[in-house]
């Protein structure tokens, strides 16, 4: 249709009459809505740093909170987000090659790097959905005093004590979650002398018996974390881990979706017809772009 | 092109594709005018209720109970409804007459148009930000229409307010429509203003540089590139709103007791919806104010057949505009307890704004100086629109300095500023678009008289409206109260209100024959003839009736600005973009 200017190859680059940079409008609107998405993200990640700031003290350290790898015991922190993060970048590098596949026209390669990359992005939802399960879940456990923060039992040195091994003495079964009752915890904590509270900030200031006994007096457990409250600290860091990563997650859906679409058009030879592999490319760009995210996602939640 | 030339001519369209379902820009434009003048007739028309209520308020109306029902038992207005016409005027005026209805409709009329572009670069996607518009616009007034009454938390929709169901009535439904309709608005907003953009920098035809665009579409432009940035900061703050709506988290909560119980959110802070919010509320007024900037330049400069004056830094202006828009959301929260050092930050970048807006108004007026004044209706409003920038303007200094700002913050004299600045300089703008590219829309001419009835009851009755409540503002009256008589110290001022309304009232029903006007005229006007201002743009050299693909042939060449009115050594006063510069000729401009 009516969307291509007449090429003037001899008029300088804005003078009009053709493509400046050669870019089409299509890659060229891809950019734009990209720039528009950046600033929906930034709006979010610069609440999230506001309140970051604001409760330094009980905003929880990423590696307490990201400790479980499949079939692996024992504490394993953020090992498994550093996997999932690798699959993406690597489903990214994948996409490089798909697109340079469709540059030289080789379907075939088109086919195979498309859908390695299709098979990284569903590989990165599932690890998405496994890591929400276990911070749903939660496995420490921890209290809530009656100002609404949550305390951490830890020994002496600030060293985190589970509900598990306050109460029946073992470390607990991961992805198994027991309840107990505020009662429960407040008689094993009056008998255990060597275990008190300590903030889950990354200060760990821990509090001296006495007023730890006093504050649980009015203390409530808390266990696993939704959008009412986080057994790792802040409540503020559940609702905007769950919000954050649950839109970034929404974006790589939706990039898996968009792959597969332009997957089924290459096998049907759509782009062959066409006489150019451009729509890759477009896709491809909002795939890296959700890869970016991810990375500063990463780097705000679990890193810093 | 070559297939797309004889697809046209061959293809009959149907009438869906060609009025509905049209991927046409031409016809795009005109379905944002007419959807953004209907919205304009419910916004404007609430106004003139609520202005009924403050001039008089026990006074009983019984045409009130006739329009608002339950709300208005014996024709006295109930105060929550008060409070939901104010909100949905705002919205209405702000984001669905004054952004999509002013910027929708003249973008796609002129950007293909003026660049020599056969249309949008893609008519789908432009199809689609239309319709989104159409069933945002729906989502609205479906909201009027609830059981609990639309959204009463005023246009910024502040939470707590807006965050809890159970506050006030229009807390509940009304407000999730509310949501609801604008982040369709969102949508349809981000299509369009890609569409404008990729339009501006690829399609632009040959020899028609950046240097050579008309001002109007460098205003269409960075109006398109400000929706794109500020926008989605918009949808964020939105989308946390909506979970703490419904989903129970607490962005923007704590610490609230309703109906004697204490909630359970705790941690987060309704000043954080405030940043987010006014980092698109301040780009949103220009968003709503370029694009009408942009058609002043173009009707008077034509109209003066003289040359704009300074057109670079017109285009300078424009950029700088759009650039400091982004580094002044803090003084719309003075009062929130921000740290006076970061009040002054706010201040200083806010008061620099007054010299792009400076250098834009006196080169209006040195474009006019010693002009040959052809005082057209849109010339008047364009001229209008000069006055009340300048006028409106000037209280904005007051009301960027933290210090000064303090004293009359969310009363009446915010009210006048950002009407007069914001609100009469966009639609006087809109309405001299619509005076100036009536012939190009519809092939026909307005009636020129009923066009000066319009502007001159217009004009004086929104400066009897609006100044006014400086006065108001500045003896203290607050913005968005629904009565004032229970304050012995504003009783004086019961007159200047009961005037103001008048005025608004009048000013109102005078909006009646503009529709005459407009609808009378597009379908039974006198013929007009292809280039009927005399005018250089390139909109001008296309044939009356519209064909899909706006040229039958070539698209035109262009050698020239825009801007040679009376140019000398030339036989007429005018002088197209698509004429060749003449042998000895020293081309003008840039």
């Amino acid at each position: 249709m009516a969307n291509e200017a007449t090429l003037h190859k001899d008029t300088p680059l804005w003078g009009g009459g053709r493509q400046p940079l050669g870019v089409s409008y299509g890659k060229q609107m891809m950019w734009f809505f990209l720039l528009s998405d950046a600033l929906s993200f930034s709006g979010f990640l610069t609440a999230m740093g506001l309140y970051r700031f604001k409760y330094e003290e009980t905003w929880p350290v990423a590696e307490n909170v990201f400790t479980h790898f499949p079939f692996i015991h024992g504490d394993a922190p953020l090992l498994f987000v550093a996997l999932m993060t690798f699959i993406l970048i690597l489903s990214s590098v994948t996409m490089v090659m798909a697109v340079n596949a469709g540059h030289h026209m080789n379907r075939k390669g088109v086919i195979l790097w498309l859908g390695l990359t299709i098979v990284g992005g569903f590989f990165f939802l599932g690890s998405q959905a496994w890591e929400w399960y276990h911070f749903i879940t939660g496995d420490k456990g921890a209290v809530k005093m009656e100002d609404s923060t949550v305390l951490y039992f830890s020994d002496m040195e600030g060293k985190i004590v589970t509900l598990h091994e306050l109460v029946d003495g073992t470390p607990g079964v991961h992805g198994e979650h027991y309840y107990f009752t505020t009662e429960q915890v407040r008689e094993a904590f009056a008998a255990n002398e060597s275990v008190t509270l300590r903030n889950p900030g990354k200060t760990k200031e821990t509090y001296s018996r006495k007023e730890a006994l006093s504050m649980m007096s009015t203390a409530e457990v808390v266990q696993g974390a939704n959008m009412h409250e986080n057994e790792y600290g802040n409540v503020l860091f559940a609702d905007f881990f769950f919000f954050v990563t649950g839109f970034h997650g929404t974006h790589v859906f939706s990039g898996v979706i968009l792959n597969i679409i332009i997957f089924i058009n290459v096998i049907m030879g759509t782009y062959d017809k066409r006489g150019h592999y451009e729509m890759i490319e477009k896709v491809g760009l909002y795939w890296h772009f959700v890869d970016l995210v991810w990375v500063f996602v990463f780097t705000f939640f679990y890193l810093v | 092109m070559a297939t797309h030339e004889a697809h046209d001519h061959h293809h009959e369209q149907s009438f869906v594709e060609k009025y509905v379902f049209s991927q046409d820009h031409k016809m795009i434009a005109k379905q944002f005018l007419i959807t953004g003048m209907i919205m304009g007739i419910i916004g404007v028309g609430m106004s003139m209720l609520f202005r009924l209520q403050l001039a008089w308020p026990d006074h009983s109306f019984p045409i009130l109970e006739t329009l608002l029902g339950k709300w208005a038992p014996d024709g006295v207005m109930d105060p929550n409804i008060y409070l939901a016409l104010v909100t949905i005027h705002g919205t209405i005026m702000v984001f669905f007459v004054l952004t999509a209805g002013l910027s929708g409709t003249f973008s796609n009329l002129l950007i293909p148009l003026q660049i020599g572009a056969r249309d949008m670069a893609s008519g789908f996607i432009n199809m689609l930000s239309y319709w989104f518009f159409f069933g945002s616009s729906i989502v609205m007034v479906i909201s009027l229409f609830v059981e609990s009454g639309p959204a009463s938390a005023g246009w910024t929709v502040y939470p707590p307010l807006s965050a809890l169901p159970q506050a006030i009535p229009g807390s509940g439904l009304g407000m999730t429509l509310w949501l609801v309709s604008m982040s369709l608005f969102i949508v349809s907003s981000l299509l369009g203003a890609l569409n404008y953009i990729v339009t501006v920098l690829n399609l632009r035809t040959k020899g028609m540089s950046m240097t050579r665009l008309p001002l109007t579409i460098w205003a269409f432009f960075v109006t398109a590139i400000l929706g794109v940035l500020s926008f989605p900061v918009l949808f964020s703050a939105a989308l946390l709103l909506i979970f703490d709506r419904s989903m129970g988290t607490s962005f923007y909560l704590s610490d609230i007791m309703v109906a004697g119980e204490l909630l359970s959110n705790q941690g987060g802070s309704p000043v954080l919806y405030q940043h987010l919010f006014w980092f698109l509320g301040h780009p949103e007024v220009y968003i709503i104010l370029l694009p009408a900037l942009g058609i002043t330049s173009e009707v008077i400069s034509t109209n003066a057949r003289k040359p704009i004056f300074g057109y670079r830094a017109m285009v300078g202006s424009i950029l700088a505009i759009a650039f400091l828009s982004f580094i002044v959301w803090g003084h719309h929260m003075f009062v929130t307890g921000m740290n006076p050092f970061l009040g002054s930050v706010f201040t200083f970048t806010t008061l620099l704004i007054a010299i792009p807006s400076a250098v834009k108004a006196f080169n209006y007026i040195t474009t006019l100086w010693k002009g040959n004044l052809r005082l057209t209706p849109a010339m008047l409003f364009s001229i209008g629109l000069v006055s009340t920038f300048i006028t409106g303007g000037l209280t904005g200094l007051i009301l960027g300095d933290s210090a000064l700002d303090i004293n009359v913050h969310d009363t009446y004299f915010v009210v006048a500023h950002f009407h007069i600045v914001m609100g009469l300089s966009a639609i006087f703008g809109m309405f001299a678009g619509v005076y100036h590219w009536f012939p190009k829309m519809f092939g026909r001419r307005m009636i020129k008289s009923l066009g000066y009835v319009h502007f001159w009851v217009t004009f004086v009755t929104a400066y009897g409206v609006f100044f006014p409540m400086h006065f108001l503002g500045m003896a203290g009256l607050p913005r968005r109260y629904y009565t004032n008589t229970s304050f012995p110290m504003f009783d004086d001022l019961a007159d200047i209100n009961v005037m103001v309304s008048i005025f608004a009232i009048v000013g109102g029903i005078a909006q009646l024959v503009f529709i005459f006007n407009f609808f009378y005229s597009a379908t039974r006007g006198k013929r007009a003839s292809m280039n009927p201002w005399k005018s250089n743009t390139l909109e001008w050299t296309t044939p009356v009736e519209h064909i899909h693909g706006n040229w039958p042939g070539e698209i035109p060449e262009v050698h020239r600005w825009a801007y040679d009115y009376s140019k000398p050594g030339m036989e007429d006063d005018f002088v197209p973009q698509t004429v060749p510069i003449r042998e000895n000729e020293v081309e003008t401009g840039h």
